[in-house]
């Protein structure tokens, strides 16, 4: 506890010796100021940006963003969700299980919460957002299977409701909060078995980066056995922002290189934009996806 | 191909599917077979001819194994890119199966039973000359279960020739392989360790596949499933070592484990490797106790160098801290159930005799009194000039400490025992009808969210989150800006017990007897702890420790991080309050009438 405060507040630094700085410009002062401004209703701002790198011929990535705002007298609901999905597999299946599992898990949050956060139907026995989220994960996994059998993919998913955001995790895609003050925490735990067995020290980091297994999930959706999704509550930053990503990106561009790109970035949008080209100028390896969500209130 | 009439699809693999066939080459009597079929998915034509290769021979293997506990082979094809198996029939289940179609644990005896069966036919085929055969893909699934209850192995992993090397991320579901099968070494102490995961799976019915990888230290056996012997425990924690050289050097020499712990000699528990967390039960002796006309169902408090508790016997006592010296007493008209507050001097709170009191904390005196219409069982609250408390009379009363006035009341409709929380602009509070009730500073209702029965606990707010267990045995997170449930958590019986926090572990109490941990970004269960009666008043964190009363009578000490009980205290009569920390000295109340501070 007290260290996730430390780190939510950030360690102060304090530099003891006396510099002169120069002045402030305009521009520095307004990006300074900006956070002054309270935004009502409170909302996000989406970027993304896809690529299929430079060694892959075709995508098998997916990426979904959705984002609402409802404001009234009475009402202030903030309503995103987000999604990254990275295939795998051979015959076309590896982004036919991506697409497949990412839209029918949207469907499935939205169909389930629209009607109810419009406050248009109510329904007493309510599931909670978490187990919602597992049987929206449910269904994609029986989705991949009879949809793209053979084929499997990771399935990353942020369901934000008003300051809380819930992430559902199978496979590798990561889930990334970066605060201004220049902390980046990922958010997930790969489902990756080389990790597993470097955390078990069983191997070591240098073993690991050539290990034949080093692309190998142990839980991925459409794989034959049965699993549950990681899912967890966090308070989205505020201010700060979420960024969802497969390995294409995180594999390949060091997350200070990331918090740096989105910190200068004019908008989430050129934010994602500029990272994809980071991972391509980088080898582009793998299939690039990027969802970039900034909180602002 | 015309010699197998195909009745139905049997099962489904990764490379193909297994069918329930007839054998035609004997017309006159029903002989089945199962065919399992393997599709080639090599596009290179060397690579395909390499896999038919690989399959011939390992089936050439197959087809000379004997044991009553393989499956025989009895014919083995290539048809286009297609190969096949023909195998016995097996008329059975297999164990994953048995798992899923039935309930509650397996005996112990049935699964040393099993295992030993299983030991058998490992050694045979690890002592199979002129090589010996690891089987590598020991689990539920490959074991069937025969109708004379037998086991017999049914997947010899031949369908692994036919896995293609893929490019890019794959798909490996891991859950009962070891560490070392993926450096590629495979021997037989990995068997070994699949066999331990297997039966941990099917002892404690936690499937290795959902959870992280080499994790089954984390899930001890007996803590699941307290009906698995502590010798049987430490067999199956012996094969699941880490490192093979810590495991049995041989099957035979696992089976003798087993043959052993079936007799029951004892033997093993001398080489135990762990007995489970055994308690240092301290001696504690309380600092100072004090005795109340009646007992003691409320909570304390303490404010500088005083206790403030009601009790029964409708008074309020205040007691010196450090000695417990009787300071003075007020007396109401009804018990005192809940917990004072004490604020700029002033101590107030709730009897059932309606009223909210307002005394001077340092000589009792009488300051203000206000009336509701029901007795009062909730604890007040002080916030900007204001006491909050709820009433059984269905209001939330806002008492203006200035005028002395009530500001605003809120109609939650029902009784409200549970005392308010405030966090930031907003206030919650739960009712016997089971709605937890978010309203602003101003009483206005914001959202509603309703349980199946009445909420009677506190709520807990932290990071945005409201968290409250309820009648109807679930610990609810529900979001407090929009009134979402995030999660449930099912416990064994109703709660009144209000939850605390401490990093990210939630704490309550239930009337099943547990004190529950659970992780508050996931409602996942860290740990319980079972007292020996019902677990109605609240846990409270101080330093790594956790507190907590029981109806059982006893007031228990855990390391809140593993839920290992430090010491308990036994007290004349059930806990039903909520202790309270101050200057390192614990105060609890009990209903044998007396208070106590304790000193851990």
């Amino acid at each position: 506890m007290k260290k996730f405060i430390e780190k939510l507040l950030g360690k102060k630094k304090v530099n003891q010796s006396t510099i002169e700085t120069a002045p402030l410009s305009e521009e520095q002062l307004g990006s300074v100021s900006e956070r002054l401004v309270h935004y009502k209703p409170t909302q996000l701002l989406v970027g993304s940006a896809q690529s299929v790198g430079k060694q892959r011929d075709h995508n098998e990535d997916t990426l979904l963003a959705v984002n609402a705002v409802l404001s009234d007298g009475s009402t202030e609901i903030t309503f995103g969700v987000f999604i990254v999905a990275d295939g795998m597999g051979g015959h076309q299946n590896g982004e036919i299980a991506s697409g497949k599992a990412a839209r029918v898990m949207a469907d499935y949050l939205l169909s389930k919460l629209y009607p109810t956060l419009l406050g248009l139907r109510f329904d007493d026995d309510n599931d909670s957002l978490q187990e919602i989220m597992e049987a929206g994960v449910n269904r994609a996994q029986q989705a991949v299977l009879s949809k793209a059998p053979g084929g499997g993919t990771t399935l990353t998913a942020a369901l934000v409701i008003g300051d809380q955001v819930t992430i559902s995790q199978v496979g590798d895609s990561r889930v990334y909060f970066l605060y201004p003050d220049g902390r980046i925490q990922v958010m997930t735990h790969d489902h990756s078995l080389v990790r597993r067995l470097v955390e078990l020290g069983q191997i070591s980091e240098k073993e690991a980066s050539s290990h034949p297994q080093r692309n190998v999930l142990y839980r991925a959706v459409g794989q034959s056995e049965p699993f549950r999704p990681d899912i967890n509550t966090h308070v989205l930053p505020n201010p700060g922002y979420m960024l969802l990503c497969s390995d294409g990106l995180w594999g390949v561009v060091p997350e200070i290189e990331m918090l740096r790109v989105v910190k200068a970035a004019a908008n989430p949008t050129e934010a994602c934009h500029q990272l994809v080209e980071l991972a391509n100028s980088a080898g582009g390896p793998d299939n690039i996806s990027v969802v970039l969500v900034q909180r602002l209130d | 191909m015309d010699r197998y009439l195909v009745q139905e699809v049997i099962g489904l693999g990764g490379m193909g599917a297994v069918y329930r066939a007839r054998d035609l080459h004997f017309p006159n009597v029903i002989r089945l077979v199962a065919v399992k079929e393997m599709i080639n998915q090599a596009a290179d034509p060397i690579l395909r001819q390499t896999i038919i290769q690989n399959f011939e021979r390992e089936a050439n293997i197959l087809v000379t194994l004997s044991h009553p506990s393989i499956t025989k082979i009895l014919d083995f094809f290539t048809y286009e890119e297609r190969s096949y198996l023909v195998l016995e029939y097996i008329n059975g289940k297999d164990l994953e199966a048995l798992l899923n179609t039935t309930q509650g644990f397996f005996p112990e005896d049935q699964v040393i039973a099993w295992a030993i069966e299983l030991c058998d036919v490992l050694n045979y085929l690890h002592t199979h000359k002129p090589e010996p055969i690891i089987f590598r893909d020991m689990k539920p699934s490959n074991v069937m279960i025969n109708q004379q209850n037998h086991v017999i192995l049914v997947d010899f992993g031949i369908a692994k020739i036919f896995k293609v090397g893929q490019k890019g991320t794959m798909i490996g579901t891991e859950g009962y392989s070891p560490p070392e099968q993926y450096r590629g070494e495979a021997s037989p102490m990995a068997d070994i360790y699949a066999l331990g995961a297997t039966l941990h799976h099917i002892l404690t019915r936690r499937d290795p596949r959902v959870e992280p990888p080499f994790t089954f230290a984390e899930r001890p056996i007996r803590q699941i499933n307290p009906a698995v012997s502590i010798e049987l425990e430490t067999v199956i924690n012996t094969a699941l070592q880490y490192n093979p050289k810590d495991r049995f050097q041989s099957v035979q020499a696992m089976k003798d484990a087993l043959l052993v712990v079936a007799r029951k000699t004892g033997a093993l528990s001398r080489v135990a490797l762990r007995t489970g967390p055994l308690a240092h039960e301290q001696t504690i002796k309380p600092l100072w106790t004090f005795k109340c006309e009646d007992e003691i169902r409320s909570s304390p408090v303490c404010d500088g160098n005083a206790v403030y508790v009601g009790a029964y016997d409708h008074n309020v006592y205040a007691v010196n801290s450090t000695n417990g010296e009787f300071l003075w007493k007020y007396p109401t008209e009804g018990g005192i159930v809940s917990r004072p507050t004490v604020s700029d001097g002033i101590i107030y709170f709730g009897s059932e005799d309606r009223r909210l009191y307002a005394l001077m904390a340092k000589s009792g005196r009488l300051s203000w009194v206000y009336d509701t219409e029901g007795p009062i069982r909730s604890s007040p609250r002080a916030f900007e000039g204001h006491i909050l408390i709820g009433s059984d009379d269905g209001f939330l009363h806002a008492v203006n400490l200035l005028s002395t006035r009530v500001s605003w009341k809120l109609d939650a409709g029902k009784a409200i025992r549970s005392s308010p929380a405030v966090s930031g602009d907003m206030i919650f509070f739960g009712n016997e009808d089971g709605d937890l009730l978010s309203c602003d500073l101003r009483g206005q209702i914001r959202w509603r969210f309703r349980a199946k029965r009445a909420i009677t606990s506190s709520p807990l707010v932290a990071r945005g989150i409201v968290y409250v267990t309820s009648m109807d045995g679930t610990f609810y997170a529900v979001d407090a800006k929009s009134g979402w449930a995030i999660w449930r958590f099912r416990m064994g019986k109703a709660s009144v017990s209000s939850p605390c926090i401490a990093d990210n572990y939630l704490f309550a109490g239930s009337a099943d007897g547990n004190i529950y941990c659970i992780e508050a970004t996931n409602a996942k269960e860290i740990w319980r702890f079972k007292t020996d009666h019902q677990v109605s008043g609240s846990p409270i964190i101080y330093q790594d420790a956790l507190y907590c009363g029981s109806a059982d009578g006893n007031f228990y000490c855990l390391e809140y991080k593993t839920g290992r009980l430090r010491w308990k205290f036994s007290t004349g009569g059930a806990i039903t309050g909520t202790p309270f920390v101050s200057n390192d000295i614990i105060y609890i109340g009990s209903s044998d009438h007396i208070l106590y501070a304790l000193l851990p």
